[in-house]
């Protein structure tokens, strides 16, 4: 519990934002979100057309509580670019609407489609 | 006293003065996969506080996040936040 080395958990949540650019950990896929916080953050990445991971945290209950630890974020969806967290929902969304959320991805190097 | 109520108390001993709302949106999301029975599930808590300037959106979140601590291990399965600081000026508010 008070270690991050001994949770294999924390490991594969590394690989997987490592080795992905944009991953979103969501309940549900980004086909068929089963909440609404993260259908409005997939939402928001097809409209910017950010290509994206969707990682279903339902379908793995250690990466379901892993993250909030990993994170230090008791919320689910969760969001991270190159390897490093940007936010849940709200923040997300503000960065959205202020126009803030795309210029994040280019100044990381990964270009929207089209 | 409901868990909204102790969630306000909780702000308030922290932010003082600062505006406080927190909205038990629990209704709303009654039945849905994951939401316990009885409600007290989902909030909504705004806050405008000059504690918030120079910190990050994500320090803000977690600022709150370590307030509402218990509340959040015991039962609260989601938490909405609008977290602002005041407008510097406010002559200059009136006219954005």
């Amino acid at each position: 519990m008070d270690s991050d080395i001994a949770n294999p958990v924390h490991g594969k949540i590394q690989a997987e934002i490592d080795t992905n650019d944009v991953v979103l950990f969501m309940k549900g896929t980004p086909v068929f979100p089963q909440c609404g916080f993260s259908a409005m953050v997939v939402q928001i990445l097809n409209h910017l057309e950010i290509p994206f991971k969707g990682i279903d945290v339902l379908a793995d209950s250690s990466i379901r509580e892993g993250i909030k630890e990993f994170t230090n974020w008791p919320t689910i969806p969760q969001l991270y670019v190159k390897g490093e967290f940007v936010g849940g929902c709200d923040i997300i969304r503000e960065m959205y609407e202020n126009n803030e959320l795309k210029d994040h991805v280019t100044t990381k190097g990964i270009a929207p489609k089209s | 006293m409901t868990r909204a109520e102790r969630m306000l108390a909780a702000l308030q001993a922290r932010f003082g003065e600062a505006s406080i709302e927190v909205e038990d949106e629990s209704h709303l999301h009654a039945g849905h996969a994951g939401a316990p029975r009885g409600g007290e599930s989902h909030y909504r808590v705004r806050v405008e506080s000059a504690a918030f300037r120079g910190l990050s959106r994500i320090e803000r979140h977690r600022l709150i996040h370590d307030i509402l601590k218990e509340e959040l291990t015991a039962g609260v399965h989601a938490l909405a936040l609008e977290l602002s600081v005041p407008p510097p000026d406010p002559g200059a508010a009136a006219s954005s």
